[in-house]
C-alpha cells in the first residue's frame, strides 16, 4: 500500500504550523490587580496602560479593578491559593503577611539586573532585606486649620510646636457651640486613627515607636504622644465621640465648621472644597515637640506595587513597574490622584495650579515620608490593640505609660 | 409483568423521589454544607487559607478563643443584645398589633398607624445604623431634646461611652426588629374566632382576662416559633454593630460576630476565626434543633 500525500494535507499542515507559530509569537498578558481604578477619573489608569502596550509591543495588560476592600481579600487568597495577578496594588501595611507567603517577588534581582536608579524612588519597602513595594503615589497627611475659626479665636501664628497646638485648640474650642480644636477619630471599624492622628505626632518630631525592629510604645515618644493627647482630651479640646468616630466623621465635622485642625489626608482637599466652598484653610506641617528643629516626618498613605512570586512573566511584569515609577508616566498618574510622587524628580501638574497643593508639595518636600506600620505584622490588628488602650486611657481607666504598657505587650505576641 | 420487570418497576420507584430532590440536594450540598465543613476543616488547621500546607492544629484554636477573655466578653454581649432584642421585639410587638387590631381605633388612623410602624423593617441594617448614629450622636437630636426637657445635665456619647454603648445598639436592634413579630401577631389575633371573646363577655370576663386566658394561648405557637427564629437571626447581627460601634469603645459592644470578623480580616487569624465561627454555628444548630423538635411536636 503507497501512501500519498494529498494537496489538501500539505495545506492543513501549513496552517496547523502557523498557528502554532503565531501562538508562539502571541503577546504576553500580565494581570494587574489594583483598586485604584476606580478612584481615579474614568478610563485614565486604562489610557495609561494602552501607552505601555504601545512603548512595549507584545505585551499586553489586563486591568482586573474593585474597590480596596475587595481587592484586599482578593490578593490575601490568591497570595494562599498561587492564583496571584502578576502585578500587585500593595498597601504597605499588607506587605509583611504577603511575604510570609512568599506571594511577592524580590526586586532587587530585578533592579540590579536592568541598572535601575534606585535614587529615582521616593522609598523601596523591605521585608527581610526583600524589596517587595514601591509606594507609587503617595497620599501625605498635614493639619486642615480652619483659618476662619483660628481667627475668630485668636490664633494669629498656626501652631508649630505642640504646645503650641494645644493653646490654638483650647482657644478654638467652644463646647457650648458644638465647636473643638481637635478631632481624634479612634472608631475600631477602622482603627486607621492610630496611624494617622496619633502616631503622626511621633514620626513628624523625627521620633519613632520602634526600637531594633521591635515596638517601643514604652519608650518616650509614645508615651510623651499619648500624655499629649490626653491633655487635649482632658482639656475638653477633642470633639465628643471619639471612640466610634470614624475618619469621614471626621472630615465631615471639618467640613462643618465645628472643629478648628484635624490631620487628615490631602486627597480629601477637593472632597472639602466640594462639600463646603466656603470653607477657608489652610494647610500646616504636625507640630513637633518642644525645641524640635530637625526634618519632620510625614505620615502617609501609599499605592504600592508590587510584583507575584508566582508570576511567568515577571521580566514583563518589571518592565511595568519600571513605566509606572518612570518620571513622566509617575507625574502624570499622581496628578490625576491628586497624590505625591513616587519618583522624586517626578512634579504634579497640580503643584503649581493650585495653592493649597502648593503648600503641602513644600512640607513634602522639606520632610520625609513617614508610615511605621507599613511592613509590620497584621498592621490593621497592632492599630486595633493600641486603638483599645488609648480609648481605656481616654476613658481615664489608664494612664498613658499604662496604655502603652499594656500595648507594648500586646505587639509583642504579635512580633 | 415478569419478575425482573417488577423488580425494575419497584427500583425505579425507590429512586425517583430522590431523583427529584437531587437538584436541591445538589445546590445545598455545594452552597451550605461545603462551606460549612469547609470552615470546621480550617479551624484544625493551622494558617488556614493564608499557607497552601496547613498543618494540623488539633483543638489548638479552640483552646486559644476560650482562653481570651473578649471572646467570653463577646459571648455575654451577644446574650444580653439577643436576649433583650427578642423580648423588646416581642412586647413591643404584641403592644401595636393589639393596637392594630382594635376596634376601637379610627380605621383611617389605624391605617396610617400600620405604614408608620412598619416602617423600620423597610430600612437596610445600613440605612438604620446610620439613621441612629445622627440621632444618637452626642450633638444629635436624642441629646437635644432630652437636655431641653431636662432630663440630662449634659450630652451622652450613646454610642462612644462604654457604660452606654451596648444598651443603644440594643435598642437601636429592638427599633429595626419589632414589625415582624407585629405583623406575625397580627395575623395571629385575626385568626382567633371571635365566639371565644363573645363568650368570655358573657362570662363578665375583663379585657386583661381576655389578654391572659384567651389571646396569648391562642398566640402561643406564633410567639414561640418567631421567638426562636428572631433569636436564631438576633445572635448573627453583624452590619448594625459594626457600622454603629465597630465593637468599641474599648470591648463594650463586641460580640460574637464582629469578634471572628475581627480575627478574620483584622488579624488574618483565619483558623481561630473559623474557630469562633464554629462555635456560632453550633450555638445556632442547638436552636435550630429546638425549633425543629417544637414544630414537629406541634
Amino acid at each position: 500500500m503507497t501512501f500519498r500525500i494529498r494537496p489538501a494535507m500539505l495545506k492543513m499542515a501549513a496552517a496547523a504550523w502557523l498557528l502554532g507559530a503565531t501562538g508562539a509569537m502571541a503577546d504576553t498578558t500580565l494581570e494587574f490587580t489594583q483598586w485604584w481604578e476606580p478612584e481615579l477619573p474614568a478610563g485614565s489608569l486604562r489610557k495609561i496602560m494602552d501607552e505601555f502596550e504601545a512603548a512595549n509591543p507584545g505585551i499586553k495588560v489586563t486591568l482586573v479593578s474593585g474597590p480596596y476592600a475587595t481587592t484586599r481579600d482578593q490578593i490575601s487568597v490568591g497570595a494562599a491559593t498561587g492564583t496571584l495577578s502578576d502585578v500587585v496594588g500593595l498597601d504597605g501595611a499588607w506587605v509583611n503577611n504577603l511575604n510570609a507567603q512568599n506571594a511577592l517577588a524580590d526586586m532587587n534581582r530585578m533592579m540590579d539586573a536592568s541598572g535601575f536608579d534606585k535614587s529615582q524612588v521616593a522609598d523601596i519597602i523591605k521585608v527581610d532585606g526583600k524589596a517587595v513595594m514601591f509606594p507609587v503615589a503617595s497620599f501625605v497627611y498635614p493639619v486642615f486649620v480652619n483659618m476662619d475659626l483660628a481667627a475668630k479665636a485668636g490664633v494669629s501664628k498656626l501652631p508649630s510646636t505642640r504646645a503650641e497646638f494645644l493653646e490654638a485648640a483650647k482657644k478654638m474650642t467652644h463646647a457650648d457651640k458644638n465647636q473643638y480644636g481637635w478631632v481624634l477619630p479612634l472608631s475600631l471599624q477602622t482603627p486607621s486613627g492610630v496611624q494617622n492622628d496619633m502616631m503622626s505626632w511621633v514620626w513628624a518630631s523625627g521620633q519613632s515607636m520602634m526600637a531594633n525592629g521591635k515596638p517601643d510604645l514604652e519608650g518616650k515618644p509614645v508615651v510623651d504622644m499619648l500624655s499629649f493627647v490626653k491633655s487635649l482630651n482632658d482639656a475638653g479640646t477633642i470633639s465628643p465621640g471619639i471612640a466610634t468616630k470614624t475618619e469621614q466623621e471626621k472630615v465631615e465635622e471639618f467640613v462643618n465648621d465645628r472643629v478648628g485642625m484635624m490631620i487628615d489626608s490631602l486627597a480629601h482637599v477637593n472632597l472639602i472644597r466640594k462639600r463646603n466652598p466656603k470653607l477657608n484653610f489652610d494647610l500646616i506641617p504636625v507640630p513637633v515637640v518642644e525645641n524640635y528643629n530637625g526634618k519632620r516626618g510625614l505620615p502617609y498613605a501609599s499605592w504600592g506595587i508590587g510584583i507575584s512570586a508566582g508570576s511567568k512573566h515577571q521580566e514583563e511584569a518589571w518592565k511595568l513597574v519600571q513605566f509606572l515609577m518612570s518620571e513622566k508616566v509617575n507625574a502624570k498618574l499622581v496628578s490625576l490622584a491628586n497624590a505625591f510622587p513616587g519618583n522624586v524628580n517626578a512634579k504634579p501638574d497640580f503643584v503649581t495650579s493650585d495653592k493649597a497643593f502648593a503648600k503641602a508639595f513644600e512640607i513634602f518636600k522639606t520632610g520625609y515620608l513617614a508610615n511605621e506600620f507599613t511592613g509590620l505584622p497584621v498592621a490593621e490588628d497592632l492599630m486595633t490593640q493600641f486603638d483599645v488602650e488609648a480609648q481605656k486611657m481616654l476613658a481615664g481607666e489608664q494612664s498613658p505609660e499604662q496604655a502603652a504598657a499594656n500595648a507594648q505587650k500586646g505587639w509583642m505576641a504579635k512580633f | 409483568m415478569t419478575p425482573q420487570k417488577r423488580s425494575h418497576h419497584r427500583l425505579k420507584r425507590a429512586v425517583a423521589p430522590y431523583l427529584y430532590l437531587s437538584p436541591s440536594l445538589l445546590i445545598i450540598g455545594l452552597l451550605m454544607l461545603l462551606p460549612m465543613v469547609t470552615v470546621i476543616a480550617y479551624s484544625f488547621q493551622n494558617s488556614a487559607v493564608l499557607r497552601r500546607d496547613p498543618s494540623f492544629a488539633g483543638l489548638k484554636h479552640y483552646q486559644a478563643i476560650f482562653a481570651d477573655p473578649v471572646f467570653w466578653a463577646s459571648l455575654w454581649h451577644t446574650l444580653y443584645f439577643t436576649c433583650m432584642s427578642v423580648v423588646f421585639h416581642m412586647t413591643i410587638g404584641m403592644v401595636f398589633a393589639l393596637m392594630l387590631n382594635s376596634d376601637r381605633i379610627n380605621p383611617t388612623l389605624r391605617n396610617i398607624l400600620r405604614v408608620l410602624y412598619i416602617l423600620p423593617w423597610l430600612f437596610t441594617a445600613v440605612i438604620i445604623a446610620v439613621i441612629w448614629r445622627l440621632l444618637l450622636e452626642p450633638n444629635g437630636v436624642v441629646n437635644s431634646i432630652l437636655m431641653q426637657m431636662g432630663i440630662i445635665g449634659s450630652k451622652v456619647e450613646w454610642f462612644s461611652s462604654p457604660e452606654t454603648a451596648l444598651h443603644a445598639v440594643t435598642f437601636a436592634n429592638i427599633w429595626a426588629g419589632y414589625p415582624l413579630f407585629m405583623v406575625s401577631l397580627l395575623a395571629g389575633l385575626q385568626g382567633i374566632p371571635k365566639d371565644f371573646y363573645e363568650a368570655a363577655d358573657i362570662d363578665g370576663a375583663k379585657a386583661y382576662q381576655k389578654l391572659i386566658f384567651i389571646t396569648i394561648p391562642q398566640l402561643m405557637p406564633i410567639i414561640i416559633s418567631i421567638s426562636l427564629l428572631d433569636f436564631i437571626w438576633t445572635m448573627q447581627v453583624f452590619p448594625l454593630i459594626w457600622i454603629t460601634t465597630g465593637g468599641g469603645p474599648i470591648y463594650s459592644t463586641e460580640v460574637l460576630s464582629t469578634y471572628t470578623y475581627k480575627l478574620a480580616f483584622s488579624s488574618y487569624n483565619l483558623s481561630q476565626a473559623s474557630a469562633s465561627a464554629v462555635v456560632i454555628l453550633l450555638i445556632s444548630l442547638g436552636l435550630t434543633l429546638f425549633y425543629i423538635r417544637y414544630q414537629k411536636a406541634r
